[in-house]
This record gives C-alpha cells, sequence and structure tokens, in this order.
C-alpha cells in the first residue's frame, strides 16, 4: 500500500478493505465457511483477500472446489500451487463421485454446469458449511445486480430474490436457523477490469489460460470452443489453430475463448477496457439457455 | 481514481431507469451482448423504442410485472472516477430500500419531473437523505423539454425546493435541469438551457468533493477479529493483532489508546497491512493494530483515543427506520449489532413516529409500522461504543434484528447514548 498524504484510498484499495472487512466478519460470526473455488480469477483474487485478511496467521477456513470432471488442467494445477503455499485445506466435491453415490443422475443430456448445483448444496450439507464465500460480482449478471453481501439460503439451498434481507451500512446479519446457511460475497463491488486491475497491482498467479496461446477450436454458437474428446466437433463443425485466450474458467465443454493476441497483464486489460461484449455474453454457454438462466440456477442453490 | 457511491430516488415514472440507462450508455458501460437482450426484449415486448430500464430490472418477476421490487446496484466509471450507482425502487415500500441504498451513499440523487413540480414523493426521498445524512445532494428536474426548456419551471422548483431544505440537513445541494430521454445536460451540456451556467450531471459526479467527508479527527477503531498464528517461529509465537476496519481518525506507531469498554490503557505498536508496517491508518482501512502491552481485548472492544472517546452506554436514543410488517411496540426485545458489538435490546419506549411527508411528530402512535421512522429509547444488555449518527456514519448506526426469525427488522441512527 502506497502512503497516502491526503488521507485518501484509491477505489482498488478502497474495494480492497470492504472485501477485507467482510472475510474478517465471516470468520469471527461462522461457526464454519468455507471459501467456494473454482480456480478462476476472481477465486484466485478471493484467496488473495483472505490471505490479506487474517496475515500473518493462516486462512482460518478450507476452501471447496467442486470437480465437474471438466476443468482445464492448467487450472487444477495453478490451484494445487495456490493450496500449498497458503497452506490450507482443500475439500474437492466431485460430480462423477456425486453421480456413483446417485445424488445427481446423468442422463447425457443435463450439462455438467446444471449437476453442479446438487453436488454443491450436498457437499455444504455434508461438510456442516454455515457461510461459503463466493466470487460473484455484480457487474456480471443483472440477476446478480440484485445480490446482497450475505445472500441467505434456506434448508434446501434456495435464494429467494423476493425476500432478501435488508442490508444496510456495513452491518451484515448473518443469523441462521438449522440447516441454512449464507453465501457471502465479498468482491460483490468489484467489475472485471477491477479484478484485472488487482491481479497486476499484486501480480497474482493466475492460469495460462487466460493469456493469448495456441490452441485447436471450433466455432459453435458464435463462440470458439477446444476440441478435446470430452467436447468433439459435430457435423459442420471444423477444428483449426488459433491464437486464444479465455475471459472465464468454467467447464471446459461450455466455456468459449476469444481469439486474442493478449500476452501480458497489461495487453489484457488494454483488451477488456475496450470491449463491447461482457464475458459472460462472450465466452459462457451456460447463461444463454434463456433470459433469466443465472436467476434460475442461483433460485435453486448455485453460486 | 477514486469511487463515488450514489443513491437514486424518484417516483416510478420521473424516468429514473431512463437516466441510469443513459449514465451508462453515455460512459459506454452498456456492453453490445446486453444491449441487444435489451433490444430483443422490448420488441418482444411490443415497444417501438429500446426500454432501457431493462437494464437495471434484472429479476423475472421484475420484468413481468415492469416494475423496480428490490436495490440493484449497477457499475460505472469514467475516466475521473469509478461509481457505484444503488438503484432504490419508487414504490410502495420506499422507506426500507432507501434506507438501504442510500446507508452507503457520499450522495442521492431525486429526480422530479418538471411538469409535474415537487411531489410528496420527492420530499420524503429528500427527508430521507437528509436524515441519513448523505453528505451531498442532487435535484435532477428531468423532461425539461416537455416544459419547452423554460427556465422560470426550473426556478419554481428550485426555489421551492432550497425552502424546504432548510428545514433539512442538507450540507451541499446541486439542482440540474435535464432531460434524461434525450441527454440533455446528463453528460453534454445542452444548447437548449443557456440560461444554466451549472454543471452538467455527469460533471458534477465526476467532482464533487467527498474526500472530506469522512471524520478524519476522532480515532474510532471496533475490534473485529483478533489474529493470533500459533506458529513455531519466534517471530510470531507471540504475535496477538487486532484487527478492523479504521471508522474514524488517524491511527499511528505511537498513539496512546484507550481500549473500551474496559478502559485499559497502551500504545499503539504497529499497525500491520499483509506483512508491511504502515506508518498511519485512517477510513476505510482494513488493518490490524498490534499493542505495546499484554491487555485483554477482543471482538466487539473499540479503541479510541485517551482524550477522545465515544460513549460507553447502555440507554440509546435514536431514529429506526423499522423494515418488517410486524410492528415494534415498546417491551419489545431484539437482538441488536453495532460495529462488531452484538447483543440485545429492549424497547423502552417509542418517543414519536415522524411524518416524513409533514416532518410532523406523532406522539401518540405508540409503535412503527413497517417503512415508519420513529425516536426510539432502547436498553441495551451490553454498553455500546457509540457517536451520534450525525458524528459518524459508522458508530452511529445499529440494526436490529428479530431473533426468532434472524431477519433484520430495523436500521437505526444513534441520536444520543449514555
Amino acid at each position: 500500500m502506497s502512503t497516502h498524504p491526503d488521507y485518501r484510498l484509491s477505489q482498488l484499495d478502497q474495494l480492497e478493505a470492504e472485501s477485507i472487512h467482510i472475510f474478517r466478519e465471516v470468520a469471527a460470526e461462522f461457526e464454519k465457511p468455507v471459501l467456494m473455488f473454482s480456480g478462476g480469477k476472481d477465486s484466485i483474487v478471493m484467496l488473495r483477500l483472505a490471505e490479506k485478511a487474517f496475515h500473518p496467521a493462516k486462512i482460518p477456513f478450507p476452501i471447496l472446489q467442486i470437480d465437474n470432471g471438466l476443468d482445464f488442467p492448467e487450472v487444477m494445477e495453478t490451484r494445487d500451487r495456490w493450496v500449498e503455499r497458503l497452506g490450507v485445506k482443500l475439500v474437492v466435491a466431485s460430480i462423477d463421485d456425486a453421480i456413483a453415490r446417485g445424488i445427481v443422475i446423468d442422463d447425457g443430456k443435463t450439462s455438467r454446469n446444471r449437476l453442479q448445483t446438487p453436488t454443491l448444496l450436498n457437499a455444504i450439507e455434508e461438510n456442516g458449511f454455515t457461510a461459503a464465500f463466493g466470487g460473484g460480482r455484480r457487474d456480471e449478471e443483472k440477476a446478480r445486480a440484485k445480490e446482497r453481501v450475505y445472500s441467505h439460503r434456506d434448508e434446501f439451498g434456495q435464494w429467494d430474490p423476493k425476500n432478501q434481507r435488508p442490508e444496510v451500512w456495513s452491518l451484515y446479519n448473518g443469523r441462521l436457523h438449522e440447516g441454512e446457511h449464507m453465501r457471502i460475497f465479498p468482491i460483490s463491488n468489484w467489475t472485471e477490469l477491477d479484478v484485472w486491475d488487482y491481479i497486476r497491482r499484486e501480480q497474482i498467479e493466475i492460469p495460462n489460460i487466460y493469456f493469448a496461446h495456441q490452441r485447436r477450436v471450433f466455432e459453435r454458437d458464435g463462440m470458439l470452443m477446444t476440441e478435446t474428446p470430452l467436447n468433439p466437433c459435430r457435423d459442420g463443425e471444423v477444428a483449426s489453430e488459433r491464437t486464444v485466450r479465455f475471459r472465464t474458467c468454467g467447464d471446459m465443454t461450455l466455456t468459449g475463448c476469444v481469439e486474442s493476441t493478449a500476452s501480458t497483464l497489461d495487453e489484457i486489460i488494454a483488451e477488456i477496457s475496450v470491449a463491447r461484449l461482457t464475458e459472460r455474453g462472450a465466452t459462457r454457454g451456460d447463461d444463454r439457455f434463456s433470459e433469466a438462466a443465472m436467476e434460475d440456477r442461483k433460485k435453486e442453490g448455485y453460486f | 481514481m477514486d469511487l463515488l457511491r450514489f443513491a437514486t430516488a424518484g417516483s416510478v415514472d420521473d424516468g429514473k431507469s431512463t437516466l441510469i440507462g443513459r449514465l451508462l450508455y453515455d460512459s459506454k458501460s452498456i456492453f453490445a451482448d446486453q444491449l441487444e437482450a435489451v433490444e430483443r426484449t422490448s420488441e418482444q415486448k411490443g415497444h417501438d423504442y429500446v426500454d432501457l430500464s431493462l437494464l437495471t430490472d434484472g429479476l423475472r418477476s421484475e420484468r413481468e410485472q415492469g416494475i423496480t421490487i428490490d436495490v440493484a446496484y449497477r457499475y460505472f466509471a469514467t475516466p475521473h472516477r469509478k461509481f457505484i450507482i444503488a438503484d432504490t425502487p419508487g414504490h410502495t415500500q420506499y422507506t426500507r430500500n432507501m434506507v438501504t441504498g442510500a446507508s452507503t451513499a457520499d450522495l442521492g440523487l431525486v429526480l422530479v419531473d418538471a411538469r409535474h413540480g415537487l411531489t410528496e414523493q420527492s420530499r420524503r426521498h429528500a427527508v430521507l437523505l437528509s436524515l441519513l445524512r448523505v453528505p451531498h445532494l442532487v435535484l435532477a428536474i428531468n423532461k425539461m423539454d416537455l416544459v419547452d426548456w423554460d427556465e422560470n419551471v426550473y426556478t419554481a422548483i428550485k426555489d421551492e425546493f432550497t425552502q424546504f431544505a432548510t428545514k433539512l440537513n442538507i450540507p451541499d445541494l446541486e439542482v440540474i435541469p435535464l432531460s434524461a430521454l434525450q441527454g440533455d445536460n446528463v453528460v453534454n451540456r445542452s444548447a437548449n438551457t443557456p440560461w444554466y451556467q451549472g454543471p452538467t450531471l455527469m460533471h458534477h459526479l465526476e467532482h464533487v468533493h467527498v474526500a472530506s467527508d469522512r471524520d478524519l479527527k476522532d480515532v474510532r477503531f471496533p475490534v473485529q477479529y483478533v489474529i493470533r498464528p500459533h506458529a513455531d517461529t519466534d517471530e510470531l509465537r507471540d504475535y496477538r493483532g487486532y484487527a478492523g476496519q479504521v471508522a474514524g481518525g488517524v491511527l499511528k506507531k505511537g498513539d496512546e489508546v484507550i481500549v473500551l469498554p474496559s478502559g485499559m490503557t497502551s500504545t499503539i505498536k504497529a499497525i500491520d497491512f499483509f506483512g508491511e508496517e504502515v506508518d498511519q491508518a485512517f477510513p476505510p482501512m482494513s488493518v490490524t493494530v498490534r499493542l505495546d502491552d499484554e491487555v485483554d481485548v477482543s471482538r466487539g472492544d473499540m479503541i479510541a483515543r485517551v482524550n477522545n472517546a465515544p460513549s460507553v452506554a447502555q440507554d440509546i436514543d435514536a431514529m429506526v427506520c423499522w423494515m418488517t410488517t410486524t410492528p415494534l411496540r415498546p417491551r419489545q426485545k431484539l437482538a441488536i449489532k453495532h460495529t462488531t458489538r452484538t447483543g440485545r435490546a429492549l424497547v423502552k419506549e417509542i418517543q414519536y413516529r415522524l411524518d416524513i411527508n409533514s416532518l410532523h411528530r406523532d406522539q401518540e402512535t405508540g409503535e412503527l409500522a413497517l417503512n415508519e421512522i420513529g425516536r426510539v429509547k432502547l436498553r441495551t444488555t451490553l454498553p455500546l461504543m457509540a457517536d451520534e449518527y450525525a458524528k459518524n456514519r459508522t458508530t452511529g448506526s445499529f440494526i436490529l434484528i428479530d431473533e426468532a426469525t434472524g431477519v433484520t427488522v430495523g436500521a437505526g441512527m444513534i441520536n444520543s447514548a449514555d
């Protein structure tokens, strides 16, 4: 942190201070918090903020990853390095395991993204987590713009957007009944650009798929998808090698990439600053199902 | 770059969504896919125009009914500043939503329709913003195109509002004539208002000075979390840090401090931030403070300067906004959260209900219904380290929680504590 002769904080410092406050509040008031971690840039910024909030002590809660079996290997490698460096406990709840145990059914048609929700809710229940941090940002999507920092979930894990608790000042209310939990969004007020500015400022390690690289891709629904045995070309689709990068990290079969030569954080930020598409609109197949896809999934218990 | 948080207010048809849409659009904060979705939905609904309110009404039921149900937060940035808009609905549940949106705002934006002038709703919103001590207020007189850009209309509304505002506490007021639909005086100066010399709305939002609104004199550090690494290294074995967010004043290494409520005194040994020592900490920094002496400090305690401490009190006199359908009544017991301290509170007395239309104090009522504001006396189980809300919005505010349902039912602003 730089010196501040006029007692002013930059907006990035203000956002950071607010997020740290939220992390500490949850650690102080909840019995069993957990940090939901996908390995993407938002989760990694969350880890850094948690690290700062409790330094020099270790982060006082585990991290939870929903392994959908379709994650990018580069993302998992980055996850492992962060876990090792921070010495935090990693809990993995896998969709394959959930299928094997009959918690969810793989009908071959439902995307793994939809299967994440019951897998997550089951992991929260089995581990007795009372608060789950998520890297959701209100600028991502219009249903998320309505979300509180403390988002109450009932014993079915459901979000009720019509009946949210008023959230005034920074006085967060974490009261729960048996079986309920709270989703906590410490970076609610950050935008995509803030996240990138922060990654640059802090020199935080993120998965290398965010940077321009060569990849065999094909076009589907206006997005560039990775060719893998998990997601082969269909009729009429032709894969070719292109220079691309990712704006979000998710399910490999649903997450598209964009053509880009941005290979440094400065270049990525320059590109994002003039982007005409949101990250979700550009690269997330899971948000395209309907006008209210995110809201509907959130009501069921999605992050 | 710095940050301005503002809350919008105004009736449903005053053009609030259009104005927000215009600010987002003209600052190039709307992305092509968002705009396409709005265009598509507008067309499906049979509109012959692009309904920018669809950008802000994000929930399925809001779009179905064409109304805003809950506060939404929007973001945009210009080369000068980053903005967070708390977009509050103008509908029936106005008070609760306004309080939610305005509690963290630096600036309140009240929209009026030039054809109708000030309405009850505009007065109510100004009263609420004043009660919440939002330091800057903008009265945006919208739809000036529909009154032929008549200066007299602008002047009449401005004079009426200024007159009304003398009864309130509004330290800074700007009155701007504009047309949100056509973009006049929103981002670009309008050729239609040659008689208006003031700033455009965007210029004002970009330049209004908010840094001086914080209290940098009275040190207030509510202890949030005690950091004890329990590590084996010599350096960390005895580490004991008090983590929190500075709520007032400037803390410096070497300062003599008092820990409340115990009254123990010590000296600041260091202020830590992620492995580095910082010379000083001021609002809203989140830091970790270490003290010279092994005093007993825990979450809920407050660190202040020795000769400048808040009240340590169990009798609280406050303005309370009631936020739930079951009324607030005397003898009721509730949970109270004030800074990092949680206790229980007993309602001793409801002194009056404030009629926010007339500012009349109704002393007969005896209770507060949903969306009503009144002056309430509380007795708390634990002492609170409190300031007047007028002095410090953090140490002067609290929430009330229904212990049975766990829901936040009241928001309070402290008048006095003893």
